[in-house]
């Protein structure tokens, strides 16, 4: 006998002891997918056969039954199960998680079962024990299918049970093999004369129906409309009511469908037609009464017929549909992630219905719970029921029903390209009860990310990256991480990049340096590299900036509200500027400068986001100078000073006197000779930080020096090489951009760079005396990046950057005596590794952040990467490197 | 890094006798952090001057350290240059004959009270010049001290933490040593090592002849001690009392404590507490939330109070929780009181369905803490999202700064307050929020109200109409 399963269900195997479940559930299930309670009874007291231990090994059981169910996996429950007490939790157990209870039922005979018991040394329970079983079952038989189980089979036999087969089949909304491309349509109300235009917009046209089409129903016109590259409609329900021509609608669609070019989920409307046509009693409102009149205009002798065909096609149509490898889902009402797929009367009420809180709105309508917005499914979902004045995604999910019985519109979303495509309504053929909300001043997704959700951000978490597949994010960093989001970064939604960390070269080793550009060449050389770009190392700050062509615009596409048309952000996604006339007028700057370079229309951008150093240092750093710096600085310059005079004193008097008898001779002068070399150490190192430092009175003592153009609308500009960022960069600080006085072109700073050929030495030489020139004048030192800007390994990602640093800049950084040789011999000693793990994965994050936000992804989405780079910044590494 | 100690005694070289160091040669010593170096810039029968340099290396400074408050400060640091806790460890090492007050070669000498000045070159002095003299005055010292610039270069940065110091009086060499051997490291106020017990005692030792009559002595023991309060009350407990017993916990000065000194007169937090449970008692709450709960001090009301059966406190520092958590000895309280209470670790900007269903929340001076453009996320997490029964809301009243002594105009009451609001910027803020999120709202003031700028504190509680 043939036992037909859906390929997610709960299978209970019913039997006395001894039937043959366990070697059944062997023979047809995988290990895994079989729970046996003996099993877990062994798991929770060491036996098996403990029936002490019974309700702690249901318990287990249960619990994993839950855990499988919850994932979506075929179980198989192997106990007795002879009593309606002990079937009826799995049955409730299998409802909760919306698959069908299945029931097995193995009807061997007693004698049999005794015996085999028998053989068992395990099992010496009495014959009563058997006996009762039996006795449980036989009772239950009848009462299965009351019991909540939707498919009973029973054995009866030994033979029987040798005999069975068990297929798996599909469940009826699994449609994951088709793979579409799909047009999907919402909700129609009647309005044929749209829907045809519509089909027709979308390329669909009329054809007759095949003749091997040979069960084509009478009543139905034998032609149907079909898309010559084989694009096939889905239709989100709620074909009737309302409109003007609902027969012929459903003609249209159920056509359509018969011939294979279209799929259809019900809507609410339609199962009200249903239960109607059922002879069940429903009220005629809500537009039943316009369909009913429709149906009473066909002929006398067709009608019955074709309401025959009518009930029998939406009998058979599947509440939703999981398509494309479970990339999409169809249904009226929508459905929440974790009813996709599954099969159950609640899934069924959600996909016609959608949930409701029980209250009811000011017009009298019921007020919905926004599942979208709680949406956190990967599969897109599309969905009617609701009129919208615009379709808008929200959390991958969106919603095409545009009202067109209302006077709105007939929406399609072309899958998978995402494009809405509309016809107007010819006219307004019912009034609303809620008048169309106007489109409000953000977007749904827009007010959505307001507020995000710390379940979103909080715990370890795993971000799949394109760059760098999973990139892990332990529960400590994220824990650190809210910290500096919540008291100290700029409002989420301007954070779409956070930068990365960036790993020094390895050490030089020997010489006066500790890091020199061999040391890069070397490492690019050794990964393959041929060609790197050497850029100067701007000391200043880093900054991100965003910026928009107005506020109006940064509104639009950022979703902030008055919070004027850009930002400047730190690395730590802090606002740069405490003082904001700064920040407009650093912007204004800017802003003159993607104008005269007619940026915004060369790149078809109302936005852009910049990764730039701004100058001076003391601009950001005021406080870090005085406390910590120029205070070093400081105590240095007065200890040394005192130290050393009283070492000069001290020495001229040994050159006085004669030595003592026996006492060894000037040690003073060696060690005022070592203080005095500190001494100048330290003069260095204030002129080292000196160099960086310069008041700010106005935005024109700032500089900007933006390094790479990351993304503007619909483009994350890593295609590019880095020597094309470098070249288009500089334009914004090009001659167009320094006309008259003021002008931003003096604020936006090119940045030097210079190409090198890592198989060619003379070019290597040359990039060494190019940086060698740079860092003479106590310049910072150069940033080495491959001309690309991905590059893979055999490891994984190549360092995407890596800095050099200039010998005098490095006092900043070591101290202001590390190139005394005693200390820099020690200093050597240093490990890059865990750095550049971070700044790979930081790296991976921020574009994948970029990414998203470019592709319009919920911000929650774009928020979990940036707040991934927080939190790896706070790992603790060598803040030296 | 330099201690210079001149005296002008005839013989002015029996210093050479008193330091056990012979003036004509140079002394070098090994130490844990470098070397020290004894030497004598004057030698004369008139005038005598010896000299202590510390070589303090930087890279070893840094190298036992890693692992632990992994900061750029401790590679660019002052330590190498200044007089800090190192020059104690160094006198104590070097000059631990002089300090004990033996003198070998003339044993009179050393009980002698000779003229005396210590030089100190790079001395951090946190707490000013006025501390420096409040220190050294009161044990008969002349105080000569120079501030050293930041930076001559960048004028506009102002004066630096370093002072070079001349401190002249005529006493014993000992207690000179002695003298700095403490003030030193309280005016540098950073220990370079760990502060236990038996910090205790050195401080009792060296500190023994002149502490005790001392009246800095409770901030020179409490810097002393690292800002410890259970050394700081022992040690206090062991000097000779002369006055009140020691104070109690609250009172001794939490070196990260947020309040401003002005607030401190008004014990105003307690009074803004005890407002504040009042409104949550009054309200008939039994599950509340203390959002931004810091470190304890409203919970622990709570939880004194058997109305709260569940009490729940979050905030966004960590730090703070795991300080919460000592200070409520949670891990010590009986199962029936501790069951009723838990801290969580949260950010009021997310949504948090962890918060949902309370009775009531208290956010107690945390608003002030946000930039503003954030509010709007607080505003719907907390009113829309967690959605409490009743909202008990805190924030200073800007208007009332006028009223405290030492607050510039324009200055907020701590350093990392966003804003702070006039009673009309919060009562708007509060209003449109009551109405936006359908609460509704009352206002009160908390502390002494004066006529014209209200109350030091204001408090909004919104109830769900």
């Amino acid at each position: 006998m043939p036992i037909t399963l859906p390929n997610l269900c709960l299978v209970v195997l019913i039997g006395p002891s001894g039937s043959g479940k366990s070697t059944f559930a062997r023979k047809h299930f995988r290990p895994t997918e079989v729970i046996s309670s003996d099993y877990c009874r062994g798991l929770v007291s060491d036996d098996d056969n403990d029936q002490a231990a019974t309700p702690d090994a249901f318990e287990v059981l249960h619990f994993i039954a839950a855990k499988r169910l919850r994932a979506g996996k075929l179980t198989v429950i192997d106990a007795t199960n002879t009593q309606p007490e002990s079937r009826q939790p799995l049955v409730a157990l299998a409802r909760s998680h919306d698959v069908l209870p299945v029931a097995i039922v193995l009807s061997t005979p007693e004698a049999i079962c005794r015996e085999r018991n028998v053989a068992r040394p395990d099992r010496q329970f009495g014959p009563h024990v058997v006996l009762n079983q039996i006795r449980q079952l036989r009772r239950s038989l009848r009462g299965l299918d009351r019991e909540g189980f939707r498919k009973v089979f029973v054995l009866n036999s030994p033979a029987e049970i040798d005999a069975a087969a068990i297929v798996r089949e599909r469940v009826w909304n699994d449609l994951r093999h088709e793979h579409g491309p799909f047009d999907i349509i919402g909700d129609i109300h009647g309005c044929g004369d749209e829907l045809e235009e519509l089909l027709a917009k979308l390329g669909y046209a009329k054809a007759p129906v095949p003749a091997e089409a040979g069960d084509w129903p009478d009543v139905l016109p034998r032609e149907h409309y079909a898309h010559a590259a084989g694009r096939r409609a889905i239709f989100v329900g709620d074909l009737v009511d309302r409109g003007p021509q609902v027969v012929r609608v459903l003609d249209t669609v159920r056509a359509m469908v018969f011939a294979g070019t279209a799929l259809c989920v019900p809507g609410n409307h339609d199962i009200k037609l249903l239960r109607h046509l059922h002879g069940h009693h429903v009220k005629l409102t809500h537009g039943l009464e316009q369909t009913l009149a429709d149906i009473a205009a066909i002929p006398d002798d067709r009608r019955a017929a074709w309401q025959a065909d009518v009930t029998k096609f939406l009998d058979s149509l599947v509440s939703h549909y999981v398509l494309d490898d479970g990339k999409l889902v169809v249904a009226h009402a929508g459905m929440k992630a974790e009813y996709q797929g599954r099969t159950s009367g609640r899934v069924r009420e959600f996909a016609l219905y959608g949930e409701t809180t029980g209250e009811t709105d000011e017009f009298g309508l019921p007020v919905r719970l926004n599942w979208a917005a709680e949406y956190r499914g990967q599969a897109i979902v599309v969905y009617g029921h609701t009129p919208v004045p615009e379709p808008e995604w929200l959390n991958h999910t969106i919603n095409i029903d545009t009202g067109c019985v209302f006077g709105g519109r007939l929406t399609a979303l072309r899958y998978p390209e995402r494009e809405l495509v509309a016809v107007a309504a010819r006219r307004t053929y019912c009034e609303p009860a809620r008048p169309f909300l106007p489109p409000p001043g953000l977007s749904l997704q827009q007010q959505l990310d307001d507020l995000l959700d710390i379940d979103d951000c909080l715990g370890k978490r795993l971000i799949d990256t394109r760059l760098a597949g999973k990139v892990t994010i332990r529960a400590e960093q994220s824990a650190a991480a809210l910290e500096v989001m919540s008291r100290f970064a700029a409002n989420p939604k301007w954070l779409i990049y956070l930068p990365p960390t960036m790993s020094p070269c390895d050490t030089a080793l020997e010489g006066q340096w500790l890091e020199h550009p061999e040391q890069v060449f070397a490492y690019y050389r050794e990964a393959g590299v041929p060609e790197v770009i050497c850029q100067e190392k701007h000391m200043g700050s880093r900054a991100v900036v965003v910026i928009a062509k107005g506020e109006e615009a940064a509104r639009k596409r950022f979703g902030v509200e008055d919070e004027g048309r850009g930002i400047v952000v730190t690395r730590t996604g802090r606002r740069f500027f405490d003082d904001v006339a700064m920040e407009h007028a650093l912007l204004d700057r800017l802003h003159q400068s993607l104008d005269a370079a007619r940026w915004w229309d060369r790149f078809t951008s109302d936005w852009f986001c910049f990764d730039c150093e701004l100058m001076p240092w003391s601009a950001k750093a005021q406080e870090l100078l005085r406390r910590q710096y120029a205070a070093v600085g400081s105590a240095a310059g007065a200890g040394l000073r005192d130290a050393v005079a009283a070492l000069d004193a001290s020495g001229a008097r040994e050159g006085e006197a004669p030595a003592e008898p026996g006492s060894p001779r000037p040690m003073v002068g060696a060690l005022a000779d070592r203080y005095r070399q500190r001494q100048d150490c330290a003069a260095r190192y204030r002129d080292a930080y000196a160099r960086y430092c310069w008041p700010v009175n106005s935005v024109a003592d700032l500089r900007l020096a933006p390094f790479h153009l990351l993304a503007a609308e619909g483009h994350v500009f890593t295609d590019h090489d880095h020597l094309w960022h470098m070249q288009t960069l500089a334009e914004l600080a090009g001659p167009a951009c320094r006309a008259g006085p003021g002008a931003a072109g003096d604020v936006v700073q090119a940045t030097h760079h210079f190409l090198v050929d890592l198989a060619d030495p003379a070019s290597c030489a040359a990039g060494v005396r190019w940086w060698e020139e740079l860092t003479a004048g106590g310049g910072e030192g150069m940033v080495v990046k491959p001309r690309e800007w991905i590059v893979r390994g055999e490891r994984g990602l190549v360092q995407p950057a890596m800095k050099c640093r200039g010998r005098e800049y490095l006092r900043i950084i070591y101290g202001p005596e590390y190139t005394l040789p005693d200390h820099l011999h020690r200093l050597r000693r240093r490990s890059t590794g865990a750095k550049r793990a971070l700044a790979s994965r930081e790296f991976a994050l921020g574009l994948e952040a970029l990414e998203r936000f470019v592709r319009r992804e919920p911000l929650r989405r774009v928020h979990e990467c940036v707040f991934g780079v927080l939190a790896l910044e706070s790992e603790p590494v060598d803040p030296r490197l | 890094m330099l201690l210079t100690i001149s005296t002008t005694y005839a013989p002015a070289t029996d210093l050479g006798f008193l330091l056990h160091k012979n003036p004509a040669r140079m002394h070098s010593f090994d130490l844990s952090f470098g070397k020290a170096h004894v030497f004598y810039p004057r030698a004369e029968s008139s005038h005598c001057t010896a000299a202590l340099l510390l070589d303090v290396d930087p890279v070893q400074l840094v190298r036992g350290k890693h692992g632990v408050g992994f900061t750029l400060d401790q590679y660019v640091n002052d330590r190498p240059y200044v007089a800090s806790s190192l020059m104690s460890v160094a006198i104590s090492q070097v000059f631990g004959t002089a300090l004990s007050g033996r003198c070998k070669g003339k044993p009179e000498l050393a009980e002698l009270r000779i003229p005396l000045v210590a030089r100190l070159a790079a001395l951090p002095c946190r707490g000013g010049e006025a501390l420096l003299r409040q220190l050294f005055e009161p044990l008969g010292y002349s105080v000569t001290a120079t501030r050293e610039p930041l930076d001559p270069r960048f004028p506009e940065w102002g004066e630096g933490p370093y002072y070079t110091v001349e401190l002249a009086a005529t006493l014993r060499l000992r207690d000179l040593l002695d003298h700095l051997y403490v003030l030193v490291p309280v005016l540098d106020d950073d220990k370079h090592y760990y502060i236990g017990e038996a910090e205790v005692e050195k401080l009792l030792k060296h500190g023994e002849a002149w502490l005790a009559g001392h009246p800095q002595r409770e901030a020179i023991v409490r810097r002393y001690l690292g800002y410890r309060s259970a050394l700081t009350r022992q040690a206090l407990a062991r000097l000779p009392q002369d006055e009140a017993a020691a104070p109690d916990e609250d009172e001794i000065e939490d070196k990260t404590a947020a309040e401003l000194p002005a607030e401190k007169p008004l014990r105003l937090n307690d009074q803004r507490l005890d407002a504040v449970v009042g409104e949550l008692k009054a309200c008939g709450a039994g599950r509340v939330l203390d959002l931004g709960c810091s470190t304890g001090n409203l919970l622990r009301r709570l939880l004194d109070d058997g109305q709260f059966t569940e009490i729940v406190g979050v905030d966004v520092s960590h730090q703070a929780l795991d300080v919460a958590a000592r200070r409520l000895h949670l891990d010590r309280l009986p199962p029936t009181k501790a069951n009723r209470i838990k801290l969580l670790h949260g950010s009021l900007t997310y949504r948090d369905r962890r918060l949902a269903g309370y009775d009531a929340a208290a956010i107690v001076e945390v608003i002030e803490h946000l930039d503003p453009p954030r509010l709007a996320a607080l505003e719907r997490a907390v009113f829309e999202a967690a959605r409490p029964k009743t909202v008990v809301v805190t924030t200073p009243n800007r208007e009332y700064n006028t009223l405290f002594a030492g607050m510039q105009p324009g200055q907020l009451r701590h350093r990392d307050h966003r804003f702070e609001w006039t009673r009309d910027e919060f009562r708007n803020w509060a209003t449109r929020v009551a109405e936006r999120f359908g609460y509704q709202l009352r206002l009160a003031p908390i502390g002494p109200e004066d006529a014209t700028h209200g109350a030091p504190t204001q408090m909004a509680v919104f109830q769900l109409g």
